[in-house]
Protein backbone atom coordinates (compact mmCIF):
# COMPACT_ATOMS: atom_id res chain seq x y z
CA UNK A 1 0.00 0.00 0.00
CA UNK A 2 1.00 3.25 -0.83
CA UNK A 3 0.00 6.73 0.70
CA UNK A 4 0.21 7.89 -3.01
CA UNK A 5 -3.22 5.91 -3.84
CA UNK A 6 -4.54 4.60 -0.84
CA UNK A 7 -5.99 7.41 1.89
CA UNK A 8 -3.50 7.38 5.36
CA UNK A 9 -6.45 5.71 7.33
CA UNK A 10 -6.10 2.81 4.94
CA UNK A 11 -2.24 2.56 4.88
CA UNK A 12 -2.14 2.50 8.93
CA UNK A 13 -4.81 -0.31 9.36
CA UNK A 14 -3.03 -2.33 6.03
CA UNK A 15 0.61 -1.48 8.58
CA UNK A 16 -1.12 -4.01 11.18
CA UNK A 17 -1.42 -6.66 8.36
CA UNK A 18 -0.09 -10.55 8.68
CA UNK A 19 1.63 -10.52 5.55
CA UNK A 20 3.51 -7.04 6.41
CA UNK A 21 4.77 -8.51 9.79
CA UNK A 22 6.05 -11.55 8.18
CA UNK A 23 7.73 -9.42 5.72
CA UNK A 24 9.64 -7.56 9.22
CA UNK A 25 10.05 -10.26 11.76
CA UNK A 26 13.44 -11.07 10.17
CA UNK A 27 14.41 -8.11 10.30
CA UNK A 28 13.00 -7.21 13.59
CA UNK A 29 15.32 -9.91 14.67
CA UNK A 30 18.39 -8.54 12.74
CA UNK A 31 18.13 -5.62 14.26
CA UNK A 32 17.96 -7.29 17.55
CA UNK A 33 20.89 -9.09 17.40
CA UNK A 34 22.93 -6.24 16.05
CA UNK A 35 21.91 -3.80 18.68
CA UNK A 36 22.66 -6.51 21.00
CA UNK A 37 26.24 -7.45 20.05
CA UNK A 38 26.75 -3.49 19.37
CA UNK A 39 25.80 -2.83 23.02
CA UNK A 40 27.63 -5.32 24.55
CA UNK A 41 30.75 -4.49 22.68
CA UNK A 42 30.26 -0.73 23.53
CA UNK A 43 29.53 -1.50 27.23
CA UNK A 44 32.89 -3.74 27.19
CA UNK A 45 34.98 -1.72 25.94
CA UNK A 46 33.37 1.50 26.67
CA UNK A 47 33.71 1.07 30.03
CA UNK A 48 36.97 -0.05 30.25
CA UNK A 49 37.84 3.33 28.03
CA UNK A 50 36.07 5.50 30.62
CA UNK A 51 37.74 4.11 33.68
CA UNK A 52 41.32 4.11 31.55
CA UNK A 53 40.41 8.07 31.56
CA UNK A 54 39.49 8.93 34.32
CA UNK A 55 42.34 6.63 36.74
CA UNK A 56 45.10 7.98 34.17
CA UNK A 57 43.38 11.56 34.91
CA UNK A 58 46.56 14.07 35.79
CA UNK A 59 44.25 14.03 39.37
CA UNK A 60 43.62 10.11 39.14
CA UNK A 61 44.52 7.15 41.07
CA UNK A 62 47.78 6.37 38.72
CA UNK A 63 48.43 9.85 36.62
CA UNK A 64 49.73 8.82 33.09
CA UNK A 65 49.70 11.99 31.16
CA UNK A 66 50.61 10.72 28.01
CA UNK A 67 48.18 7.98 27.87
CA UNK A 68 45.11 10.12 29.44
CA UNK A 69 45.85 12.91 26.27
CA UNK A 70 46.18 10.19 23.58
CA UNK A 71 42.67 8.76 24.53
CA UNK A 72 40.92 11.75 25.13
CA UNK A 73 42.34 13.66 21.44
CA UNK A 74 41.45 9.82 19.93
CA UNK A 75 38.14 9.82 21.60
CA UNK A 76 36.98 13.39 20.53
CA UNK A 77 38.30 13.12 16.87
CA UNK A 78 35.84 9.60 16.67
CA UNK A 79 33.22 11.57 18.01
CA UNK A 80 33.42 14.31 15.67
CA UNK A 81 32.50 12.20 12.73
CA UNK A 82 28.81 12.06 12.10
CA UNK A 83 27.16 8.41 12.35
CA UNK A 84 26.96 8.19 8.85
CA UNK A 85 30.47 9.47 7.81
CA UNK A 86 31.69 6.68 10.16
CA UNK A 87 29.63 4.19 8.46
CA UNK A 88 31.28 4.71 5.03
CA UNK A 89 35.07 5.20 6.48
CA UNK A 90 34.66 1.80 7.83
CA UNK A 91 33.57 0.05 5.05
CA UNK A 92 37.58 -0.58 3.98
CA UNK A 93 38.21 -1.23 7.18
CA UNK A 94 35.92 -4.10 7.38
CA UNK A 95 37.45 -5.35 4.06
CA UNK A 96 40.76 -5.19 5.80
CA UNK A 97 38.70 -6.97 9.35
CA UNK A 98 36.42 -9.36 7.35
CA UNK A 99 37.51 -9.65 4.13
CA UNK A 100 33.74 -8.16 2.95
CA UNK A 101 32.37 -4.58 3.42
CA UNK A 102 28.81 -5.24 3.27
CA UNK A 103 26.97 -6.84 5.76
CA UNK A 104 25.71 -6.80 9.34
CA UNK A 105 29.44 -7.13 10.96
CA UNK A 106 30.85 -4.70 9.10
CA UNK A 107 28.36 -2.68 10.04
CA UNK A 108 29.08 -3.34 13.70
CA UNK A 109 32.37 -1.98 13.43
CA UNK A 110 31.28 1.35 12.70
CA UNK A 111 28.20 1.56 15.15
CA UNK A 112 31.18 0.23 17.96
CA UNK A 113 33.64 3.08 16.97
CA UNK A 114 30.74 5.56 17.14
CA UNK A 115 28.83 4.37 20.60
CA UNK A 116 32.18 3.07 22.37
CA UNK A 117 33.75 6.44 22.51
CA UNK A 118 30.09 8.24 23.27
CA UNK A 119 29.74 5.44 26.18
CA UNK A 120 33.72 5.94 27.52
CA UNK A 121 32.61 9.88 27.69
CA UNK A 122 29.84 9.25 29.39
CA UNK A 123 31.51 6.79 32.40
CA UNK A 124 34.42 9.11 32.27
CA UNK A 125 31.92 12.47 33.72
CA UNK A 126 29.96 10.10 36.36
CA UNK A 127 32.85 8.79 38.07
CA UNK A 128 34.85 12.36 37.96
CA UNK A 129 31.69 13.02 40.28
CA UNK A 130 32.31 10.92 43.20
CA UNK A 131 33.53 13.02 45.94
CA UNK A 132 37.19 12.88 46.98
CA UNK A 133 36.48 11.62 50.65
CA UNK A 134 34.95 8.52 49.55
CA UNK A 135 38.29 7.46 47.78
CA UNK A 136 40.25 8.92 50.17
CA UNK A 137 39.01 6.67 52.89
CA UNK A 138 39.13 3.86 50.68
CA UNK A 139 42.99 4.43 50.14
CA UNK A 140 43.67 5.00 53.85
CA UNK A 141 41.82 1.53 55.01
CA UNK A 142 44.14 0.03 52.44
CA UNK A 143 42.73 -0.51 49.50
CA UNK A 144 44.66 -0.95 46.37
CA UNK A 145 43.54 1.10 43.37
CA UNK A 146 42.17 -1.75 41.46
CA UNK A 147 39.88 -2.59 44.90
CA UNK A 148 39.05 1.32 44.68
CA UNK A 149 37.90 0.92 40.96
CA UNK A 150 35.88 -2.16 41.79
CA UNK A 151 34.59 -1.39 45.31
CA UNK A 152 34.12 1.95 45.09
CA UNK A 153 33.94 3.69 41.94
CA UNK A 154 31.68 1.25 39.96
CA UNK A 155 29.31 0.22 43.05
CA UNK A 156 29.31 4.37 43.52
CA UNK A 157 28.36 5.16 39.76
CA UNK A 158 26.20 2.44 39.13
CA UNK A 159 23.11 4.26 38.90
CA UNK A 160 24.02 6.93 36.27
CA UNK A 161 26.16 4.06 34.74
CA UNK A 162 23.01 2.31 33.89
CA UNK A 163 21.08 5.63 32.55
CA UNK A 164 24.04 6.06 30.52
CA UNK A 165 23.95 2.88 29.08
CA UNK A 166 20.41 3.38 28.07
CA UNK A 167 21.43 6.10 26.20
CA UNK A 168 24.13 3.82 24.53
CA UNK A 169 21.91 1.33 23.79
CA UNK A 170 19.09 4.03 21.71
CA UNK A 171 22.01 5.56 19.91
CA UNK A 172 23.18 2.07 19.18
CA UNK A 173 19.72 1.30 18.05
CA UNK A 174 19.29 4.13 15.70
CA UNK A 175 22.56 4.10 14.12
CA UNK A 176 22.21 -0.12 13.08
CA UNK A 177 18.84 1.53 11.09
CA UNK A 178 21.44 4.19 9.56
CA UNK A 179 23.66 0.93 8.76
CA UNK A 180 20.73 -0.96 7.17
CA UNK A 181 20.94 1.40 4.39
CA UNK A 182 24.32 0.08 3.89
CA UNK A 183 23.63 -3.41 3.75
CA UNK A 184 23.32 -4.31 7.44
CA UNK A 185 19.60 -5.74 7.07
CA UNK A 186 17.12 -5.27 9.93
CA UNK A 187 14.47 -2.57 10.56
CA UNK A 188 16.71 0.24 8.93
CA UNK A 189 17.06 -2.00 5.57
CA UNK A 190 13.25 -2.55 5.66
CA UNK A 191 12.34 0.92 5.69
CA UNK A 192 14.55 1.80 2.49
CA UNK A 193 13.52 -1.23 0.84
CA UNK A 194 10.06 -0.91 1.21
CA UNK A 195 8.95 2.46 2.17
CA UNK A 196 11.49 4.33 0.03
CA UNK A 197 12.06 2.39 -3.08
CA UNK A 198 9.10 0.48 -3.57
CA UNK A 199 6.42 3.20 -1.97
CA UNK A 200 5.01 0.51 0.47
CA UNK A 201 4.17 2.88 3.34
CA UNK A 202 2.44 0.21 5.68
CA UNK A 203 5.42 -1.94 5.80
CA UNK A 204 7.52 1.55 6.60
CA UNK A 205 4.70 2.46 9.44
CA UNK A 206 5.70 -0.90 10.72
CA UNK A 207 9.27 -0.27 10.52
CA UNK A 208 8.45 2.59 12.98
CA UNK A 209 6.54 0.90 15.19
CA UNK A 210 8.92 -1.55 15.73
CA UNK A 211 11.80 1.02 16.33
CA UNK A 212 9.45 3.35 18.92
CA UNK A 213 8.51 0.68 21.05
CA UNK A 214 12.27 -1.05 21.43
CA UNK A 215 13.08 2.60 22.31
CA UNK A 216 10.36 2.47 24.96
CA UNK A 217 10.98 -0.79 26.21
CA UNK A 218 15.33 0.25 26.38
CA UNK A 219 14.43 3.58 28.44
CA UNK A 220 11.64 1.82 30.55
CA UNK A 221 14.26 -0.76 31.50
CA UNK A 222 16.95 1.79 32.47
CA UNK A 223 14.62 3.61 34.19
CA UNK A 224 13.69 1.25 36.20
CA UNK A 225 17.19 -0.32 37.12
CA UNK A 226 18.42 2.75 37.94
CA UNK A 227 15.94 3.86 40.19
CA UNK A 228 15.50 0.80 42.03
CA UNK A 229 19.38 1.56 43.32
CA UNK A 230 18.83 5.00 44.01
CA UNK A 231 15.46 4.13 46.04
CA UNK A 232 17.38 1.28 47.96
CA UNK A 233 20.56 3.88 48.82
CA UNK A 234 17.40 6.30 49.30
CA UNK A 235 19.13 8.87 47.46
CA UNK A 236 15.78 10.30 45.81
CA UNK B 1 58.98 12.21 75.80
CA UNK B 2 59.32 8.07 75.43
CA UNK B 3 57.54 6.19 73.00
CA UNK B 4 57.36 8.50 69.93
CA UNK B 5 55.20 7.47 67.61
CA UNK B 6 54.44 10.84 64.83
CA UNK B 7 57.39 12.95 64.41
CA UNK B 8 56.61 16.35 62.06
CA UNK B 9 59.45 18.57 61.78
CA UNK B 10 59.85 21.60 59.44
CA UNK B 11 56.76 20.76 57.68
CA UNK B 12 55.04 23.04 54.81
CA UNK B 13 52.58 23.19 52.43
CA UNK B 14 51.95 26.49 50.20
CA UNK B 15 49.15 25.58 47.69
CA UNK B 16 48.42 27.68 44.30
CA UNK B 17 45.11 28.85 43.12
CA UNK B 18 43.81 28.94 39.88
CA UNK B 19 45.74 32.79 39.46
CA UNK B 20 48.97 31.49 40.86
CA UNK B 21 48.36 33.24 44.45
CA UNK B 22 50.43 31.01 46.97
CA UNK B 23 48.49 30.23 50.32
CA UNK B 24 50.44 29.20 52.90
CA UNK B 25 48.18 26.12 54.55
CA UNK B 26 51.52 25.54 56.46
CA UNK B 27 55.27 26.77 57.68
CA UNK B 28 57.54 24.99 59.33
CA UNK B 29 55.55 22.95 61.32
CA UNK B 30 56.83 20.48 63.85
CA UNK B 31 55.29 18.61 66.82
CA UNK B 32 55.94 15.10 67.99
CA UNK B 33 52.69 12.67 69.70
CA UNK B 34 53.96 9.50 72.20
CA UNK B 35 52.22 6.62 71.94
CA UNK B 36 48.37 6.43 73.46
CA UNK B 37 48.22 9.84 73.68
CA UNK B 38 45.12 11.92 72.50
CA UNK B 39 46.02 15.16 71.00
CA UNK B 40 43.85 18.04 69.41
CA UNK B 41 44.29 20.56 67.16
CA UNK B 42 42.37 24.09 66.99
CA UNK B 43 42.48 27.02 65.36
CA UNK B 44 39.77 28.68 62.77
CA UNK B 45 39.00 28.11 60.15
CA UNK B 46 41.68 27.79 56.98
CA UNK B 47 44.45 27.76 59.68
CA UNK B 48 45.62 24.30 57.88
CA UNK B 49 44.30 21.59 59.92
CA UNK B 50 42.59 19.68 57.52
CA UNK B 51 46.08 20.09 55.11
CA UNK B 52 48.52 18.63 58.57
CA UNK B 53 46.00 15.64 58.79
CA UNK B 54 45.53 15.04 55.20
CA UNK B 55 49.89 15.38 55.48
CA UNK B 56 50.03 13.12 58.22
CA UNK B 57 47.13 10.55 56.64
CA UNK B 58 49.57 10.17 53.39
CA UNK B 59 47.11 11.53 50.94
CA UNK B 60 48.96 14.89 50.37
CA UNK B 61 52.97 15.43 50.37
CA UNK B 62 54.93 18.44 52.07
CA UNK B 63 56.87 21.06 50.04
CA UNK B 64 59.62 20.79 52.61
CA UNK B 65 60.21 18.82 55.81
CA UNK B 66 59.74 15.48 57.43
CA UNK B 67 56.47 13.45 58.82
CA UNK B 68 57.68 10.36 60.56
CA UNK B 69 55.87 7.35 62.05
CA UNK B 70 57.90 5.41 64.15
CA UNK B 71 60.85 6.92 62.58
CA UNK B 72 59.88 6.02 59.28
CA UNK B 73 58.62 8.71 56.58
CA UNK B 74 55.43 8.72 55.81
CA UNK B 75 54.41 7.55 52.06
CA UNK B 76 51.30 7.61 51.04
CA UNK B 77 48.08 5.95 52.42
CA UNK B 78 48.12 2.91 54.79
CA UNK B 79 45.50 1.20 57.04
CA UNK B 80 48.05 2.01 60.02
CA UNK B 81 47.00 5.76 59.70
CA UNK B 82 42.54 5.81 59.89
CA UNK B 83 41.26 8.61 58.81
CA UNK B 84 38.01 10.15 59.40
CA UNK B 85 36.47 13.15 57.57
CA UNK B 86 33.45 15.39 58.95
CA UNK B 87 30.85 13.64 56.38
CA UNK B 88 29.66 11.18 53.68
CA UNK B 89 32.80 9.21 54.10
CA UNK B 90 30.64 6.25 54.33
CA UNK B 91 29.83 3.64 51.25
CA UNK B 92 26.15 4.13 50.84
CA UNK B 93 25.88 1.04 49.07
CA UNK B 94 27.46 -1.15 51.84
CA UNK B 95 25.45 -1.70 55.11
CA UNK B 96 26.83 -0.79 58.51
CA UNK B 97 28.17 -4.48 58.99
CA UNK B 98 29.75 -4.35 55.25
CA UNK B 99 31.35 -0.52 55.99
CA UNK B 100 33.07 -1.46 58.94
CA UNK B 101 34.43 -4.67 57.37
CA UNK B 102 35.62 -3.29 53.85
CA UNK B 103 39.01 -2.92 55.27
CA UNK B 104 39.63 -6.42 56.39
CA UNK B 105 37.77 -7.27 53.15
CA UNK B 106 40.17 -5.65 51.12
CA UNK B 107 43.29 -6.74 53.19
CA UNK B 108 41.93 -10.29 52.95
CA UNK B 109 41.78 -10.63 56.58
CA UNK B 110 37.54 -11.09 57.19
CA UNK B 111 37.55 -14.34 57.63
CA UNK B 112 39.98 -14.60 60.05
CA UNK B 113 38.60 -11.50 61.94
CA UNK B 114 35.04 -11.93 61.45
CA UNK B 115 34.58 -11.90 64.58
CA UNK B 116 36.13 -8.06 65.58
CA UNK B 117 33.18 -6.90 62.97
CA UNK B 118 30.60 -7.99 65.45
CA UNK B 119 33.07 -6.48 68.13
CA UNK B 120 33.14 -3.28 66.49
CA UNK B 121 29.83 -2.97 66.39
CA UNK B 122 29.15 -3.61 70.09
CA UNK B 123 31.42 -1.02 71.01
CA UNK B 124 30.02 1.64 69.08
CA UNK B 125 26.22 0.62 70.53
CA UNK B 126 24.94 -0.08 67.18
CA UNK B 127 23.69 -4.24 67.65
CA UNK B 128 20.96 -4.40 65.71
CA UNK B 129 21.60 -2.17 63.19
CA UNK B 130 24.42 -4.63 61.22
CA UNK B 131 21.82 -4.78 58.15
CA UNK B 132 21.26 -1.28 58.01
CA UNK B 133 22.26 1.15 55.08
CA UNK B 134 23.72 4.30 56.14
CA UNK B 135 20.57 7.10 55.23
CA UNK B 136 18.90 4.27 57.61
CA UNK B 137 20.84 5.41 60.51
CA UNK B 138 21.17 8.70 62.20
CA UNK B 139 24.29 11.26 61.42
CA UNK B 140 25.74 10.51 65.09
CA UNK B 141 25.27 6.89 64.08
CA UNK B 142 27.08 6.99 60.97
CA UNK B 143 29.75 9.06 62.69
CA UNK B 144 30.24 6.10 65.07
CA UNK B 145 30.51 3.85 62.28
CA UNK B 146 33.09 6.06 60.41
CA UNK B 147 35.26 5.54 63.49
CA UNK B 148 34.80 1.97 63.86
CA UNK B 149 35.31 1.53 59.96
CA UNK B 150 39.00 3.11 60.85
CA UNK B 151 39.88 1.15 64.04
CA UNK B 152 38.87 -2.26 62.74
CA UNK B 153 42.55 -1.94 61.18
CA UNK B 154 44.16 -1.35 64.08
CA UNK B 155 45.87 1.95 63.24
CA UNK B 156 48.95 3.21 64.86
CA UNK B 157 47.26 6.66 64.62
CA UNK B 158 43.76 7.68 64.10
CA UNK B 159 43.16 11.07 62.79
CA UNK B 160 39.50 12.92 62.80
CA UNK B 161 38.86 15.98 60.98
CA UNK B 162 35.74 17.83 62.62
CA UNK B 163 34.03 13.81 62.85
CA UNK B 164 31.32 15.68 65.35
CA UNK B 165 31.28 18.86 63.14
CA UNK B 166 28.19 18.31 61.84
CA UNK B 167 26.41 17.30 64.61
CA UNK B 168 24.03 18.70 67.38
CA UNK B 169 25.37 19.02 70.94
CA UNK B 170 23.62 16.14 72.24
CA UNK B 171 24.99 13.50 69.79
CA UNK B 172 28.32 15.51 70.12
CA UNK B 173 28.73 14.87 73.76
CA UNK B 174 27.34 11.29 73.41
CA UNK B 175 30.07 10.79 70.80
CA UNK B 176 32.60 12.29 72.62
CA UNK B 177 32.36 10.06 75.48
CA UNK B 178 32.23 6.93 72.96
CA UNK B 179 35.16 8.38 71.43
CA UNK B 180 37.46 8.61 74.83
CA UNK B 181 35.62 4.48 75.54
CA UNK B 182 37.06 3.57 72.14
CA UNK B 183 40.54 5.18 73.26
CA UNK B 184 40.92 3.33 76.04
CA UNK B 185 39.64 0.14 74.39
CA UNK B 186 41.94 0.14 71.33
CA UNK B 187 44.85 2.13 73.13
CA UNK B 188 45.59 3.95 69.58
CA UNK B 189 46.98 7.38 69.65
CA UNK B 190 44.44 10.08 68.13
CA UNK B 191 44.87 13.17 66.71
CA UNK B 192 41.01 15.68 66.48
CA UNK B 193 41.20 18.43 64.17
CA UNK B 194 37.88 20.87 65.91
CA UNK B 195 36.76 24.00 66.30
CA UNK B 196 34.95 23.24 69.85
CA UNK B 197 37.01 24.32 72.92
CA UNK B 198 34.77 22.32 75.20
CA UNK B 199 35.49 19.21 73.09
CA UNK B 200 38.97 20.06 72.73
CA UNK B 201 39.44 20.30 76.62
CA UNK B 202 37.08 16.85 77.57
CA UNK B 203 39.58 14.72 75.11
CA UNK B 204 42.77 15.75 74.75
CA UNK B 205 45.61 15.14 76.87
CA UNK B 206 47.42 17.94 75.06
CA UNK B 207 46.07 20.93 72.83
CA UNK B 208 47.69 22.49 69.85
CA UNK B 209 46.43 25.83 69.17
CA UNK B 210 46.88 26.87 65.35
CA UNK B 211 46.85 30.01 63.67
CA UNK B 212 46.08 30.56 60.09
CA UNK B 213 48.27 32.50 57.56
CA UNK B 214 50.52 31.30 57.34
CA UNK B 215 49.38 27.86 59.51
CA UNK B 216 51.33 27.44 62.28
CA UNK B 217 50.84 26.15 65.56
CA UNK B 218 51.08 28.92 68.16
CA UNK B 219 50.78 27.27 71.44
CA UNK B 220 50.57 24.31 73.01
CA UNK B 221 48.74 23.05 75.87
CA UNK B 222 48.53 20.05 78.46
CA UNK B 223 45.34 19.04 80.12
CA UNK B 224 46.04 17.56 83.42
CA UNK B 225 42.49 17.33 84.37
CA UNK B 226 42.17 13.53 85.34
CA UNK B 227 39.26 11.62 83.92
CA UNK B 228 35.91 11.33 84.07
CA UNK B 229 36.20 15.18 83.49
CA UNK B 230 33.17 17.24 84.26
CA UNK B 231 32.09 19.51 81.43
CA UNK B 232 31.26 21.89 83.74
CA UNK B 233 33.90 21.86 86.33
CA UNK B 234 35.89 24.88 87.66
CA UNK B 235 39.27 23.58 85.98
CA UNK B 236 37.38 23.45 82.74
CA UNK B 237 36.41 27.38 82.94
CA UNK B 238 39.87 28.06 83.53
CA UNK B 239 41.77 26.39 80.56
CA UNK B 240 38.60 27.47 78.50
CA UNK B 241 39.49 31.33 79.02
CA UNK B 242 43.46 30.29 78.41
CA UNK B 243 42.76 28.94 75.06
CA UNK B 244 39.92 31.38 73.90
CA UNK B 245 42.57 34.43 74.88
CA UNK B 246 45.41 32.57 72.93
CA UNK B 247 42.55 32.08 70.04
CA UNK B 248 42.42 35.82 70.67
CA UNK B 249 38.23 35.09 71.08
CA UNK B 250 38.20 36.13 74.44
CA UNK B 251 37.21 39.55 74.34
CA UNK B 252 34.90 38.82 71.44
CA UNK B 253 32.93 36.30 73.21
CA UNK B 254 30.31 37.66 75.75
CA UNK B 255 31.17 36.62 79.37
CA UNK B 256 29.41 33.37 80.58
CA UNK B 257 26.18 34.14 83.02
CA UNK B 258 26.99 32.51 85.40
CA UNK B 259 26.38 33.65 89.29
CA UNK B 260 28.39 31.98 91.91
N1 LIG C 1 43.47 21.96 47.43
C1 LIG C 1 43.67 23.24 47.77
N2 LIG C 1 43.97 24.16 46.83
C2 LIG C 1 44.20 25.46 47.16
N3 LIG C 1 44.13 25.95 48.41
C3 LIG C 1 43.82 25.08 49.40
C4 LIG C 1 43.57 23.69 49.13
N4 LIG C 1 43.27 23.07 50.30
C5 LIG C 1 43.35 24.02 51.24
N5 LIG C 1 43.68 25.23 50.72
C6 LIG C 1 43.89 26.49 51.46
O1 LIG C 1 44.80 26.24 52.49
C7 LIG C 1 44.40 26.85 53.69
C8 LIG C 1 44.26 25.82 54.78
O2 LIG C 1 43.18 24.95 54.46
P1 LIG C 1 42.69 23.78 55.43
O3 LIG C 1 43.85 22.94 55.78
O4 LIG C 1 41.55 23.13 54.78
O5 LIG C 1 42.21 24.59 56.71
P2 LIG C 1 41.28 24.15 57.94
O6 LIG C 1 41.04 22.69 57.84
O7 LIG C 1 42.06 24.54 59.14
O8 LIG C 1 40.03 24.94 57.82
C9 LIG C 1 43.10 27.58 53.38
O9 LIG C 1 43.41 28.94 53.17
C10 LIG C 1 42.62 26.92 52.13
O10 LIG C 1 41.90 27.83 51.35
MG1 LIG D 1 39.23 21.60 57.71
Amino acid sequence: MSLLDTPLWEVVKGSFAAEVWDKIAPAVFETLYMTAIASLITLVFGLALGILLTVTNPDGLLPLKMFYNLSGWLINILRSLPQMVMIILMIPVARVLFGKSYGTNPCMVAIAACCIPMYARIVESSILEISKGKIEAAKSMGSTNTQIIVRVLLPETLPSLIRGFTVAIIAVLSMTALAGMFGAGGVGDIAVRFGYQRFQHDVLFAAVYVLIALVQIIQFCGNFASKRIIKKRNLI
Amino acid sequence: MSDVVLEVSGVSRTYYDDKKNAVEALRDIGLTVSRGEFVTFIGSSGCGKTTLLRLIAGLDEPQSGKLLLYGMEISGANPNRGYVVQQGGLFPWLSVWDNIAYGLKVRGQYRKHKADVAKYVRLIGLEGFEKSFPHQISGGMAQRVAIARALINEPELLLLDEPMGALDSFTRADIQDKLLELHRESGATMLLVTHDVDEAIFLSDRIFIMTPRPGKIKHILRVSIPHPRHRGGVDFFSLRRDILEQLELASAMPQPEYKI
